[in-house]
């Protein structure tokens, strides 16, 4: 079958020899994919800095897909049903699960305790072969793959796989209340959706800081929110501080993650040295531009050594840090209403729709933010005829 | 130039958000700070006492966490390890998940990795199409400037490494005389 190989850093092929994945457990399906995205995450891996990512790997856990095969215990969806997957593999009833922490399952990925399994995310997220592929495995059929609902767009129930948990999650562990002033940092797909759904949540003013003039532009129209590059604003603390009657943000967002720019010390140390886990740029900023007794939400990913940031201030100004994986499932009834009632229309993020073929050049495009990007879904071939 | 910023102001400016459908709905005045996510519901103080899934067979090598004393029931089975990487790999997972010995011997084991991977395509025929595999079509379409800089750069360090061995062996040459 056809699916993206991964050759080492910044070199990702198709490759039309992949072998078609098999039913390894009786929980398992096999979906055929209709949709797949390539996530910020990717690029995380897409650049070397995710340990453990072998060469050989499948990405993708970003998708939709028709079930194909399913295990013998699987009595919850049947061939033919079309679904869509929460990018966590989760059984459902560890203890963790138990408690709606499906992102920090404690039975899918034996390679580390710290991260729950993850499709297509190297091996220290469990080696699971992910979708941006013909075909994938899928563990724990009967938890995570929930049928799309009937007139809902694909491009939509795409998005629910992770980009729009993952923003709201990112608010809603802002705990935002009305009036609030709520900072996010980061204008890719999940800041975007986070600075969104704030409003959600009972926003006064929301701002969104980047560096990109074109996501900025982006974000003022699809979250209806401030938007600043922070290359223009001299000291982004001191900014937003004066912005807030130097009070300070209610809630600070770092949907950045390790990749951050806007340092030279954290950019040498964290990007170009792996001397720490990728650069802290935005938490740094979020810890210290938030008031005294906020609350900072990180969803941005980071490695699992260690990193610079200002934990001192943390203490002393009596910060909340919330942060995680976000939880898909727990969260996709309350946002499949939000779609279908119109509140968020996530399709709109797409900017990009690449055959799997040119999955290579699709990576270049998002990785180097060109041609405007915001969102690129890739489609496998026959995908289009099955939607 | 720099960009000003307003105070907050008391009542939201006109097209703000605050007029979208659902603002506030799903506002929740005890999530601040810690309300907690998790649906708390006692599970963590039964451990590791759940139902468990049946356990899927090992087909092939898992790495371990050894955090962790069993395999978890469902597992990857992508890229068993394999060569010199997938001893470093095995070097690794002595480790603890806490410290650095773990995870720079599997960043290590990544870069060889990606040279093991290139020598696997020629064994099989293939040879990388590297600049392919990079998204060079994509960089010259939407990034041309960029790729012609990368180019001349190239070649300017290519043409002065070439003259000096070239001036060095003409040198070298001289002197024998
Ligand atoms: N926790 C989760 O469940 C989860 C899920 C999905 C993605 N993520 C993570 O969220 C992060 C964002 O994902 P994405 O898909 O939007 O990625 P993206 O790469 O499209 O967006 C990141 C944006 O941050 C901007 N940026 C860089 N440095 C900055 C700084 N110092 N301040 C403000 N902005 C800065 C970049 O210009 C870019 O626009 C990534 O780290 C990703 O791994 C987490
Ligand atoms: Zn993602
Ligand atoms: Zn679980």
């Amino acid at each position: 079958m056809l699916a993206m190989n991964y050759r080492g850093p910044f070199r990702v092929r198709a490759d039309r020899n992949r072998p078609y994945p098999e039913i390894m457990h009786p929980r398992d399906a096999i979906v055929r994919v209709t949709r797949s995205c390539i996530c910020g995450s990717d690029l995380h891996l897409y650049h070397g800095l995710v340990p453990d990512t072998r060469v050989g790997s499948t990405f993708g856990h970003e998708f939709t897909g028709i079930v194909e095969e399913v295990g013998e215990e699987i009595t919850t969806l049947k061939v033919g049903d079309h679904v869509l997957v929460p990018f966590n593999i989760a059984c459902g009833t560890c203890s963790f699960c138990q408690q709606g922490l499906y992102g920090n399952c404690h039975e899918s990925n034996p390679e580390a305790t710290a991260v729950g399994g993850i499709f297509g995310y190297s091996h220290t997220a469990g080696g699971y072969d992910g979708g941006q592929a013909e075909y994938v495995r899928v563990p724990y059929a009967d938890v995570g793959p929930t049928i799309i609902p009937a007139g809902m767009d694909l491009d939509d129930a795409v998005l629910l796989t992770d980009v729009v948990p993952t923003g709201y999650q990112a608010a809603e562990m802002g705990g935002i209340q009305k009036g609030d002033t709520v900072v996010v940092f980061g204008a890719g797909p999940i800041g975007i959706m986070a600075a969104r759904c704030a409003w959600l949540f009972g926003a006064q003013r929301v701002i969104i800081i980047d560096h990109i003039e074109y996501r900025l532009e982006f974000a003022r129209q699809y979250a209806k929110c401030e938007a600043y590059n922070f290359r223009s604003i001299g000291d982004p603390v001191f900014f937003l501080k004066k912005a807030t009657d130097y009070y300070g943000a209610d809630v600070c967002i770092d949907a950045v993650g390790c990749e951050a720019a806007g340092s030279a010390m954290q950019t040498f140390t964290g990007r170009k040295t792996l001397l720490q886990a990728g650069s802290a740029t935005a938490l740094h900023w979020a810890i210290n531009a938030v008031k005294k007794g906020g609350i900072v939400s990180i969803v941005g990913v980071y490695g699992p050594t260690w990193n610079l940031v200002p934990i001192g201030n943390v203490v002393n100004k009596g910060i909340t840090i919330r942060a995680n994986q976000a939880s898909v499932k727990r969260l996709l009834p309350k946002l499949v209403d939000h779609v279908m009632a119109g509140r968020l229309n996530p399709k709109e993020l797409i900017t990009h729709r690449v055959p799997l073929e040119e999955v290579s050049d699709a990576y270049h495009i998002f990785s180097q933010k060109l041609d405007n990007c915001i969102k690129t879904i890739l489609i496998p071939p026959r995908a289009e005829a099955a939607a | 130039m720099k960009t000003e910023i307003t105070p907050t102001p008391i009542h939201p400016a006109p097209g703000a958000g605050t007029d979208l459908p659902g603002w506030g709905i799903d506002a929740d005045p005890t999530n601040n700070p810690t309300h907690p996510m998790k649906h708390y519901t006692g599970a963590d103080h039964d451990r590791l006492n759940y139902p468990r899934a049946l356990q899927q067979t090992r087909t092939v090598e898992v790495l371990q966490s050894n955090e962790r004393p069993t395999l978890t029931r469902v597992f990857g089975t992508a890229v068993p390890p394999s060569g010199v990487s997938g001893m470093l790999r095995r070097y690794a997972f002595r480790f603890s998940e806490g410290s650095a010995g773990h995870w720079l011997t599997l960043i290590l084991a990544d870069r060889i990795n990606a040279m093991e991977g290139i020598a696997d395509d020629l064994r099989h025929g293939t040879v990388p199409n590297i600049f392919a595999e990079r998204g060079w079509n994509a960089a010259w379409k939407h990034d041309r400037k960029n790729v012609i800089k990368r180019v001349a750069i190239g070649a300017a360090i290519t043409a002065a490494v070439v003259t000096f061995a070239v001036m060095h062996k003409a040198g070298k040459k001289k002197l024998s005389i």
